[in-house]
Parts: structure tokens; sequence; C-alpha cells
């Protein structure tokens, strides 16, 4: 017959098995807490951020041209692609092949992507220059040291 | 009716949505170990690059035809598509999803008058959400309705002779009698869903080119002289339905896992590390679906390119004296065949390891089970625990096929055998939750770190894991 190796015994591993066991409900005796009719569930950080979850992208910022609108180098910008993008929206472009980061304007039959920095140009468009909107812009996610 | 919804080169089109200065250039995704072309765009097409192309064979493109490679990022692929398939959920009651680029959509309920646009509103909503160019096809049937996407596709590709306005979104029941009998005149029995090249071959064989050909057979000649499973097909392009949504596929009769080494190896400990790796993921796939594997088959070969020796591949097939799904007893009789078919002195360029004759095993597990009634019966006469035993055993592999040596030896042995399992079982379920937590090689066994790691894949041209990896997101600079 063929080899089978001996199962290793799992000894050590045995109580760590044990903690990975989900937690059912607690059975408690005595008076029920006063707060049981008032349980909601947890806030949901991420429901909070992703509305349309199949459509939703993070990406990560590098630059200073935001900075007006509250975007940082390195943050992260939770970007909706089922958002269909007004005017005044931040929005992810695709401009010569490269994604950017802008607010979109278009009024009077003008469209240009509006940097939030003083120092920076709004871009407008030539003729033969192609520019689409990848998704919105809905929050920035900025994490501390700690 | 059924929909058929399908991702237009699909690795490709992933591969675009982050680097969008790819669009409109040729662009194809490499096999695993950057081997041959598994995805091509139009462009690619284009230039005459065949499914299947060795690398090699084109990587001059990249020079004269401005060609870009990605080497396979399956875990951007598997997320992109559990997307485009949520959002092709949306279209009509049920789905199956068919493969990573494809879903059927069955429709039933839905007004029929509706239909068309409501997959064009669904092509554009996977467009806008996900940015994966698609096609669907709609038909009375799955086969036509894989037509009809065939045909869409087809169309938005130009190719003739396939009207541009059946583009995207092709619904078989809008055409009137004359512009399905063109189409079914005009394309290939090959196309057909179902229709193999074997097949294709012999009626080809018989003159029969065309769908339409085919269609003029009668369904006794094709179950006679085929198959019933070609008459279904036959019946189902005549628009009566025989073949269902699957919700649920079938367990997997046998599972896979082989890999080319970046580098070709003869160093046995190489060969271990990587016959473990593949039986880890084996195992993990087994247990997924609930089964036990009997059998172990292994293999290695050279590599079929080499021109100063003579391609070497041997196969071996290991028993298990019992049906198992724990990765330790499995790893342990892939290394057992492993080591029967090693040869020193080859250059081993591929290997991979198969479960076979797998059965199924509820999914509360035999050897818990073993261990409740155990612990129930602890002292319990030597009798009862005994047949209680090869019951469990009976229920679980069915009668015919288990090996229980066990059985008739003394209650010592086959408790210590019973708990052993338990053990084991609790020992695979807190590998499989470690798994999904932190990942493959998370915890590995040790033959897996022996040796060089050579063999890992080669995958120079990957792109980073864009959507699931927080450190790997896509970079805007503003």
């Amino acid at each position: 017959m063929s080899m089978v190796a001996p199962f290793l015994t799992p000894t050590a591993l045995r109580s760590d098995a044990a903690m990975l066991l989900p937690l059912c409900s607690t059975v408690r005796a005595g008076f029920p807490s006063p707060a049981d009719d008032f349980l909601h569930k947890h806030i949901d950080i991420g429901a909070e951020l992703v509305r349309h979850p199949h459509a939703t992208f993070l990406l990560r910022v590098a630059g200073r041209s935001m900075e007006a609108f509250g975007i940082f180098d390195g943050d992260l910008v939770v970007v909706d692609k089922a958002i269909t993008a007004r005017h005044g929206h931040i929005v992810i472009a695709v401009m010569d092949g490269e994604f950017t980061c802008k607010q979109l304007y278009t009024k009077a039959g003008k469209t240009k992507l509006l940097a939030g920095n003083p120092e920076f140009e709004a871009l407008g468009f030539q003729e033969g220059q192609t520019m689409e909107v990848w998704g919105v812009v809905t929050s920035c996610i900025k994490q501390f040291p700690i | 009716m059924f929909a058929l919804v399908d991702g237009n080169n699909f690795y490709c089109s992933c591969e675009r949505v982050f680097q969008p200065y790819l669009q409109n250039r040729p662009l194809i995704v490499l096999s695993n170990n950057d081997g041959c072309a598994i995805a091509r765009s139009d462009e690619a097409k284009a230039l005459g690059i065949r499914m299947g192309a060795p690398y090699f064979q084109i990587k001059h493109l990249e020079k004269t035809a401005n060609l870009a490679t990605r080497s396979a990022n399956f875990t951007l692929y598997g997320d992109m598509s559990n997307r485009m398939m949520g959002v092709a959920a949306q279209m009509g009651p049920e789905q199956e999803i068919y493969s990573i680029d494809e879903c059927f959509i069955g429709l039933h309920g839905l007004p029929t008058n509706s239909l068309t646009e409501r997959a064009w509103h669904t092509h554009r909503q996977i467009a806008q959400w996900t940015g994966i160019p698609n096609c669907i096809g709609i038909g009375p049937t799955k086969t036509l309705a894989k037509l009809a996407n065939h045909i869409a596709k087809s169309a938005d590709r130009q190719i003739k002779p396939y009207p541009a306005i059946l583009a995207k979104v092709c619904n078989f029941a809008e055409l009137n009698d004359r512009q399905t009998s063109y189409l079914f005149q005009k394309i290939a029995v090959s196309e057909v869903w179902g229709i193999g090249r074997r097949i294709a071959r012999q009626l080809q064989a018989e003159g029969i080119l065309s769908i339409w050909d085919f269609m003029q057979l009668s369904a006794a000649t094709v179950r006679q002289r085929w198959s019933v499973v070609l008459e279904s097909t036959w019946r189902e392009l005549h628009g009566t339905p025989c073949r269902q949504l699957e919700a649920n596929p079938e367990p997997r009769q046998q599972i896979a896992y082989t890999r080319s080494f970046g580098h070709p190896t003869t160093a046995l400990p190489d060969l271990e590390s990587a016959i473990t790796t593949f039986a880890t993921r084996a195992a993990d796939k087994l247990r997924k679906q609930h089964s036990q594997a009997s059998q172990v088959l292994v293999f290695a070969k050279s590599s079929p390119f080499a021109t100063n020796t003579a391609p070497h591949s041997r196969t071996v097939v290991q028993g298990l004296s019992e049906p198992s799904n724990n990765t330790v007893a499995l790893v342990a009789a892939a290394l057992a065949a492993l080591r029967k078919l090693y040869q020193p002195g080859i250059r081993y360029s591929k290997a991979g390891v198969m479960l076979l004759d797998l059965c199924n095993v509820p999914p509360w597990g035999q050897a818990g089970k073993s261990q409740r009634a155990l612990d129930e019966q602890a002292g319990g006469d030597a009798l009862d625990l005994g047949l209680l035993n090869s019951h469990d055993a009976a229920l679980v592999h069915g009668a015919e096929t288990e090996q229980l040596s066990l059985d008739f030896s003394p209650l010592a042995a086959q408790q210590a055998h019973s708990q052993q399992q338990a053990k084991a079982q609790r020992l695979m379920t807190a590998l499989d939750a470690i798994t999904h937590r932190f990942g493959h090689d998370t915890v590995v066994l040790a033959s897996q770190l022996d040796g060089k790691r050579g063999w890992q894949m080669r995958q120079e041209q990957r792109s980073p894991h864009y959507t699931t990896c927080l450190g790997d997101v896509p970079v805007v600079r503003v």
C-alpha cells in the first residue's frame, strides 16, 4: 500500500484553533440589559465611504495641485465610477493617457479642469487632445503617522 | 430567454483600466511564467499575433510595432471579474458565472420587448462602472445567446460579414427569418458553443460547413451519427431550450495545479519545494469544494524547447490508504510520487500535481463526526465503535471504494486513528482560516522551503495588484 505520513500532532495549535471558533451569542443569567432593545449595528466606515462597491476604487495622490480642496500629497482618494460627473465635481480624468485629479468645470459650452492651488493653471483642451472622466472623487482619506 | 454577457479581451481590458496609456496600442497578456500570449487586444490581433503564440516568437514586435506586454495578473483579473459579474447580475433574476469573463443571465419573467434595451443598459453600466468593454447576446436558448454574443463581438470588431447594426448588443429574438438564415449560412459551424474542434472536423468532412448546413440534418441523424449531446445543441439552435442555467456548478472531478518553472532545475529539493506548493494549493481547492482525493498524480518534465537534449517526461500516480483532503497527507503522497519519478541530471522545467478519484464529504467533515462519536462513547465497547466508524465511512465514501484497513484492528488503534483524523481536521480548519485571513503561504510545510526558489513563476512584467492591495493602488499625479 502507498505511504501516508503520520499526521503531525497539532498540540500547540489546538488552543489557537479553538480561538478561531466564532462566538455565536452570549448566554446571560440574571436581568437582561436595558440597552438590549436599543442596540444597533456598528457604524461601518466602508459602507459610508463606498456607495457602489462594484464601481469604487482607491487611488493614491501625488502632488500639490489640489490642496485647496483638502487633497494633499500622499492622501488616498475614493473614486466612484458609477457617478456621472457634473460641473463642480472633483474628478479623476484621463488626459493623454495619464490620470489626473482636478475639479470639473463645464459651463457655457466650455470644459476645463481646475486646479485647487493658485500655483497651478487650469487645464483647457486643444484640438486633438482627448480628455475622459474616469471617475468621481467622493472622499479623501488622510492617515496620520501613529 | 437567456443573455450571455462577455468582457472583450478581458485580461487586456483589465490592464487598460488602470494604465490608460495602453489604450489603442497593441497589448498582450502572457501566461503564467511569461510563456505565451493568452489575451490579445484588437490591435494585437491585427498584428497577426495568434492565441497561445510563444512570447519569444513575438517579442520583436515590442520594438517594431509598439507592442506592450504584461505578465498575467490573476489577482487583478479576479477582482475585476467579480465587479463585472456583480453589475451584470442586475440584468435578470438568475446568473450563471460561466468563466472569468462570461456569464449567462436568465431573463424569464421580464417583458420580452424590453430585453434589448435592458441589455444596452447593462452593457453601458458595465463599461462605466468597471471600465470593461463588453458585448451581450440574447437568445431563446443558451446556445443561441452564445451565438448572438459571438455576432455582437464580431460585428463590434467590424469583421465581415457581420452587420455593424448588431455590434455590442445582439438580440437573436428580434431578427427576422431572412436575417437569421443569412447569419446561419455565413457563420461556420465551428463557432457554435458545444461544437469542438474534433466534431467540427468530422462535420466538415461530411460537407457540413455552416450552421445552416448543420441545421438541415435531422435530429435523429445527429443523435445516431454523433451523440445526444450534439442533438441537444442542434435543438438549441432550432430554439428549443435543452440547457438550463447552472447556479451551483458540479464539484470538479479532478483538481490540477501545474506550473512551468521560472528557471529549469536539476535539484530534487527544488522540485520538492515546487511539488509541496502545488499539492498544498490543490488540497486547498479540494477542501473548498468539500471533496476528498484517493489518488495523487505527479508529473515533471524537461523543456520541450530545449534543443540539445531529448524531452523527458514522467508521471507517477500515488494511491492513498484512504481518501483524504489533508494537506499533510496529500503532500506526503505527492512527494513520494516525486521521489519515484525523479532522475538526477534532468533539467526539469515544468511539474504538476493532480488530485484524482474525488469523492464528496459532507461539509461537517468525517473526522469531526468520528471525534464526536468517540467523545460520546468514551470507554464504550469495541464492537459498537467499530460499527459506527465503518458506517460513517460507508456514508461518506460509498461502500465500494474505501479501504479502511484499520476497521478490524484492535480498539486502541482505531481510537488513535479517529483521534488523529479529528486532530488533522482541526489543523486543516485552522490552516484554512489562516489562509483566508492572511493569504497563501502564511503557514507552509517545511518541504516547501527546501531548495532554491528558482522554480517560482517568472512574471517580469506584472502590473500591481491595483484593486486588492493598499500599497499597490494606482497613483494619480495632481
